[in-house]
């Protein structure tokens, strides 16, 4: 099975291709083939991923099911796995038919519709398993299109205004990251991931424009990738595309968007930022430390004062992923468990929450909080799982939502206590804005003529709530199932870069020797 | 034993909520009942035959992060034990009170149903308790506390239609995360220090950590007292101490059972439980421990002066709730451990038993709770009546003075206050003057709610009135059931929790060191007491005390071993339990005579002279208003942090995110795109191509240069 990881990259991209080639027509049964198809494909590549899960040894921390073979202009085509990447590509995997089922409703351009998510599933998958700069970047890059696509046909009202938004900030970031890849090739003679990981990049302090620039060349290649993994991510202060984008693109957009494209940037700092920039990241940590508990303060008090039920989850997806960054920077076994714990977690959680809101969505048109009220009395089963969800995203030990944020709570303790200070505070202001929110809408008496009739949730909507209340509950009652994956590869991570910054330390005090 | 005690609930709760469909309401509430009393009766079997398990019973792995393993399991001595039989006892009853009480609801229609749901919730809370004080670790501790906490919220909010029943659920659990946020940074903390979140491992490192510092802020602390100070900030949230104390009163939106359960017997005690479990640490965080007495000294004054004017009968019982928990922390604070574990067990039969009692009239009396509106129920509920009467004559202390007889709570009270005063330092003296002042408050306002509720005139709606009933058996048997506890369980334990040093170093399976000299510490505590009084026959009596048999023989014992050796720890130095029994007669018959002296007030005002109270509050208008007003804690929160937080908040969306960040990058943006587009000439075209063709110019430029680099 040395070809597997393309069979599962490539066989969305295969559906999407027949479904471009050979679908015709605008009819129902048009549409219901192109679902059923969209459905069949993601269900097969979660099928076949599934080998690729089984096959995997944890305890091997290099690349596995490693393909290496020549493409165009001597450029490599490489992918591979480790303990770091392949639960991203599960966690693709396995949300996206609950995607293509979310959008079941949807009657304009299904084809184009299904069309889209098939080729970014390719795309998405192509990123966490790349191991070739360039194709990484083609990867990367690409899965904007899709998802700028969605939600500039399928959004709301001020879906250009919110598509233009995403693109700008995305776009702009990975130029920068372009230039530094351009760099990074001119050093090391090489685009091999595996390679890149082992080269050390020059850390001497040398001025820029009469600044020096402690770590050197690292700290600006670093910079370059932060700039695009942070907007990704995203974490504040450039954070302010992803409300606008969630609050127009339509469920099955915003599910994958939280759930799968903001993990790119998690992921990029741990392929790239941790190994192949230890000393850049390291002169930069306590920068990043303050962004992300900034973050979770912040985002989370903005969520409060939200009016809109996207808007509101959103934010709470910007401080989330301040936990995920505050604890890969903290670089210790904890924080980098935790971190990648939360970004699944926050996967499946915020997957689940954003299709929250799609239920009475699609029943009600609108996301105006105050539009809702005392839906429990009519809707017990969607209150149930609105409760389990918001839990989860509060934090509640026994949910996936608490392990990552737990270890790397506890990762930054050891590392520095005022930012574990204000970081811990984000658990008493999520509870308020999550609460407020169930409050607001599942609570009170049931008093607008309109929400009289409201159905509670059907046979679709429960199962594709199913898997994701078990993988809550599952990951937070035992967490070892993905500790145990991860964990070699992690150890292996954090035991590199502490070689490298002993290698390191030597070069600061010849550094301060030489000033003086 | 233990796995089936501790899942019964969960499985009750997960039966009953999620398959009451198919089997049916009342099947449902049955089966999570009975499950609980399955679990009932294995606690005491564990109880009373001291089964216990030196190492922890393994049930599953959880988080295992490099050195960071917690697994699912239990940790099973005797402070568990206590917790188990307390935690079940009261939940079993709960349960079977339950089904009386919540028969018909009128806050549901008809054809909603609600029972079930209600029946889940409560298992669903008894299964989180005893994961909590089953843990053998932090992080399992946590899970249990937390998820009390949301059976709490869930449970307050019962009765989800209501405004106010939302937002008091709110409000608990938010408050309660205060606390967590202490806990949690405490957890992070002892693993920086000790590498290990396993109970034993943080006992075992107790006596390094008091000698350790600690970064953390702007300065460095004593490891063990910065860290027993966290932990307890955790302790004042769940347990509503002075501070953290708002949501408890506020609580009472919950059905009269939830109140009992939760709020009175269980959950509100698991601060102490938390103190009493981690004794190694504050045995060596002397700093903390203070603070503690402190915090519990005020709580119980406090509490107690709401609760003198407060006409919500629930809320009378509340704030009572809150002061008793205060008398537990300054005991463990002191360091008599095990007086706060005594109080707390004897606490929860009379606090649940009061608040079902009063469950029972608001039921009998279609929902009132407003004592203004009661008066003269003795005939109407003779039994609720009695067993009201029990609960008071246990609370407020009632026994025969320096015997070993009198009610549950004139026992374990005594032996708190005895405590305070043995502790000798400031701190514990002031402690001594509070609860002895709280204790006259306390058997004010218990007086007065039997006074308003059961003796005078009868106010009110006379429809009401009227109809009002009796309870029926399965409300009835509960209370027996409970009466049973808070007039027995104080005779019964005494010698276990608070009697002479053997015993209790064999309940708790504390090793004995050394032997101290009688002699010596009976003349050490005779001159402290002649110091502190003047009366010469208090001296005579005292001395008797000192050589009395219970407390003192030829030789006395002292608790010795390792911290974590036995399941509560006393440090060399703590000498409380021996100094606590050879105090002088004024201190112990001190509680006796404030309870006399709140009974005679109370009936003076409330029996003799009913025209009284109403004059008073007229003279004394600010200082009844405050009181009333529950010291304005809720308005001075709500100027200073809630609405401030609000309109920051609004602060931050509209300006911070809206004008600096989107304005600026926008503007950026703005201005700097349509520049490079009129530069390339092509402003016309749409924009989604200009990008697209930007980035695979972009491509292309990287391809061709490593193309050409490369070759």
């Amino acid at each position: 099975m040395q070809n597997l990881i393309s069979i599962i990259i490539f066989l969305p991209l295969i559906a999407a291709l027949i479904l471009a080639l050979f679908l015709r027509g605008e009819d129902a049964a048009a549409q219901r083939n192109a679902k059923w198809l969209a459905l069949i494909a993601t269900l097969a590549t979660l099928f076949i991923s599934l080998f690729l899960l089984a096959g995997f040894d944890p305890d091997d921390t290099g690349f596995q099911f490693v393909e290496d073979r020549d493409w165009l202009m001597g450029l490599k085509y490489k992918m591979g796995v480790d303990g770091i990447s392949i639960l991203f590509v599960m966690l693709t995997t396995f949300l996206m038919p609950l995607t293509i089922a979310a959008c079941w409703n949807v009657t304009t351009r299904v084809k184009e519709y299904m069309i889209a998510f098939l080729v970014l599933e390719t795309l998405m998958l192509g990123v966490f398993t790349a191991l070739d700069l360039v194709l990484f970047y083609l990867f990367f890059e690409a899965g904007l299109i899709p998802m700028f696509l969605i939600i500039g046909i399928w959004g709301g009202k001020d879906r250009i205004y919110a598509a233009f938004k995403f693109f700008l900030y995305t776009f702009l970031g990975s130029l920068l990251m372009l230039v530094a890849m351009i760099a990074m090739y001119v050093d090391a003679g090489t685009t091999d991931i595996p390679t890149l990981m082992t080269h050390s990049f020059a850390s001497e302090t040398f001025p820029v424009l009469g600044i020096q620039v402690i770590g050197g060349m690292q700290t600006l290649l670093f910079l370059a990738f932060f700039a695009s993994f942070a907007v990704k991510m995203p974490m504040w202060p450039v954070h302010t595309w992803l409300p606008d984008a969630h609050v127009q693109a339509p469920t099955a957009g915003s599910v994958i968007l939280a759930a799968v494209l903001l993990k790119m940037g998690g992921y990029g700092f741990l392929r790239f930022s941790l190994p192949m920039f230890p000393v850049g990241s390291e002169v930069m940590s306590t920068f990043v430390f303050w962004l992300s508990a900034i973050a979770i303060v912040y985002a989370s008090l903005v969520a409060m004062a939200q009016d809109d039920m996207k808007k509101l989850i959103a934010y709470s997806s910007v401080a989330h992923m301040g936990y995920v960054t505050m604890g890969i920077f903290t670089v210790n076994q904890q924080g980098l468990d935790g971190a990648i714990f939360q970004m699944l977690s926050h996967g499946f959680v915020s997957a689940a929450l954003f299709l929250v809101v799609g239920v009475v969505y699609d029943r009600m048109h609108t996301r105006e909080i105050a539009a809702y009220g005392g839906l429990m009395v009519r809707m017990p089963v969607y209150a149930l799982i609105f409760m389990l969800f918001t839990m989860a995203n509060v934090g509640l030990p026994g949910t996936s939502g608490f392990i990552g944020e737990f270890l790397t709570l506890m990762a930054i303790f050891q590392v520095n206590t005022w930012v574990a200070v204000v970081a811990t505070s984000g658990v008493i202001f999520s509870a308020c804005y999550g609460l407020w929110l169930y409050r607001r809408v599942m609570l009170g008496q049931l008093i607008k003529e309109s929400l009289k009739t409201i159905k509670d949730m059907d046979g679709r909507e429960k199962a594709i709530f199913a898997p994701l209340v078990a993988m809550t509950l599952l990951l937070g009652v035992y967490p070892a199932l993905v500790t145990d994956i991860i964990g070699p590869s992690v150890e292996a991570l954090i035991g590199q870069y502490e070689v490298a910054l002993n290698d390191y330390v030597p070069a600061i005090e010849l550094a301060s020797a030489g000033d003086n | 034993m233990a796995s089936i005690i501790l899942f019964a609930p969960l499985l009750g709760a997960i039966i009953c909520g999620l398959f009451w469909r198919v089997i049916g309401e009342k099947a449902a509430q049955i089966t999570a009942t009975a499950l609980l009393f399955l679990a009932f009766f294995f606690s005491w079997i564990i109880f009373l035959t001291g089964s216990f398990s030196d190492e922890p019973i393994h049930i599953l792995r959880w988080i295992d992060s490099g050195s960071l393993v917690a697994d699912w399991a239990i940790r099973l001595d005797r402070l568990t034990a206590i917790m188990l039989i307390v935690v079940t006892t009261v939940s079993a009853f709960v349960h079977l009170y339950s089904f009386g009480y919540m028969a018909h609801d009128h806050a549901f229609p008809e054809d909603e149903p609600y029972r079930a749901r209600f029946f889940a919730e409560l298992s669903l809370f008894t299964f989180a308790m005893l994961m909590l004080v089953t843990a053998d670790n932090l992080v399992q501790m946590f899970f249990g506390w937390e998820g009390v906490g949301l059976a709490s919220y869930l449970l307050i909010g019962f009765y989800y239609k209501k405004e106010s029943a939302g937002e008091a659920a709110m409000k608990a659990f938010i408050v309660n995360r205060v606390g967590d946020f202490g806990f949690a940074l405490g957890i992070a903390g002892l693993f920086f220090m000790v590498d290990s979140v396993a109970l034993d491992d943080v006992f075992a490192a107790a006596p390094t950590l008091a000698e350790s510092t600690i970064s953390f802020l702007w300065t460095d602390w004593n490891a063990a007292n910065l860290l027993a100070f966290l932990l307890f900030v955790g302790a004042m949230g769940k347990s509503a101490q002075f501070l953290l104390h708002t949501w408890l009163p506020d609580a009472m939106e919950g059905p009269t059972p939830v109140s009992a359960l939760i709020h009175a017997a269980t959950m509100v005690t698991a601060g102490v439980f938390l103190v009493c479990r981690m004794s190694p640490l504050f045995e060596y965080a002397p700093g903390a421990a203070t603070f503690v007495v402190y915090i519990g000294a005020i709580t119980a004054f406090f509490a107690a002066t709401v609760g003198l004017v407060q006409n919500d009968i629930k809320r009378v019982i509340a704030y009572s709730t809150c002061s008793q928990l205060g008398y537990m922390f300054v005991a463990a604070g002191v360091g008599m451990y095990s007086a706060a574990m005594f109080h707390l067990l004897t606490h929860a039969f009379f606090k649940a038993m009061l608040f079902l009692g009063a469950g029972s009239v608001i039921h009998g009396m279609h929902h009132e709770q407003d004592m203004r509106n009661y008066g003269a129920l003795k005939d109407k509920f003779p039994v609720t009546y009695w067993i009201m009467m029990v609960g008071t004559l246990a609370i407020t202390g009632v026994g025969i003075p320096l015997t070993g007889i009198g009610f549950a709570g004139f026992l374990s009270k005594d032996a708190i206050i005895e405590s305070a005063w043995a502790g000798g330092t400031t701190a514990a003296g002031f402690a001594f003057w509070s609860l002895v002042i709280a204790a006259l408050m306390t058997s004010f306002y218990s007086w007065r709610l039997m006074f308003l509720t059961f003796h005078g005139e009868a106010r009110g709606d006379k429809h009401t009135h009227e109809h009002a009933h009796e309870s029926p058996m399965t409300m009835l048997v509960p209370l027996y059931a409970l009466a049973a506890g808070a007039i027995l369980s104080g005779m019964v334990f005494y010698g276990s929790f608070f009697g002479h040093a053997d015993k209790v170093a064999k309940f708790y399976g504390i090793p004995l060191a050394g032997e101290v000299h009688a002699e010596a510490s009976a003349e050490g505590a005779a001159a402290e007491g002649e110091h502190a009084t003047e009366a010469t026959d208090a001296h005579a009596t005292e001395a008797e005390a000192a050589t009395d048999p219970e407390t003192a023989g030829e030789h006395r014992a002292a608790f010795g071993g390792a911290p974590g050796e036995g399941a509560i720890y006393f440090g060399p130095e703590n000498h409380i339990l021996d100094n606590a029994h050879a105090a002088p007669v004024w201190v112990k018959v001190s509680p006796f005579i404030a309870m006399l002296l709140g009974l005679g007030l109370a009936y003076q005002m409330y029996i003799r002279r009913p025209d009284w109270p109403a004059k008073l509050a007229e003279n004394q208008r600010p200082l009844y208003t405050f009181l009333l007003n529950k010291w304005y804690f809720d308005e001075i929160y709500d100027a200073i942090f809630v609405k401030p937080l609000r309109a920051f908040a609004r602060v931050l969306w509209k300006r911070g995110d809206g004008t600096v960040i989107d304005g600026g990058i926008n503007g950026l943006a703005m201005g700097i795109i349509p520049w490079f587009t009129r530069l390339a000439g092509r402003a016309q075209s749409g924009y989604i191509f200009h990008y697209a063709f930007a980035m695979v110019i972009g491509i292309v430029i990287l391809v061709s240069w490593m193309t050409i680099a490369g070759n």
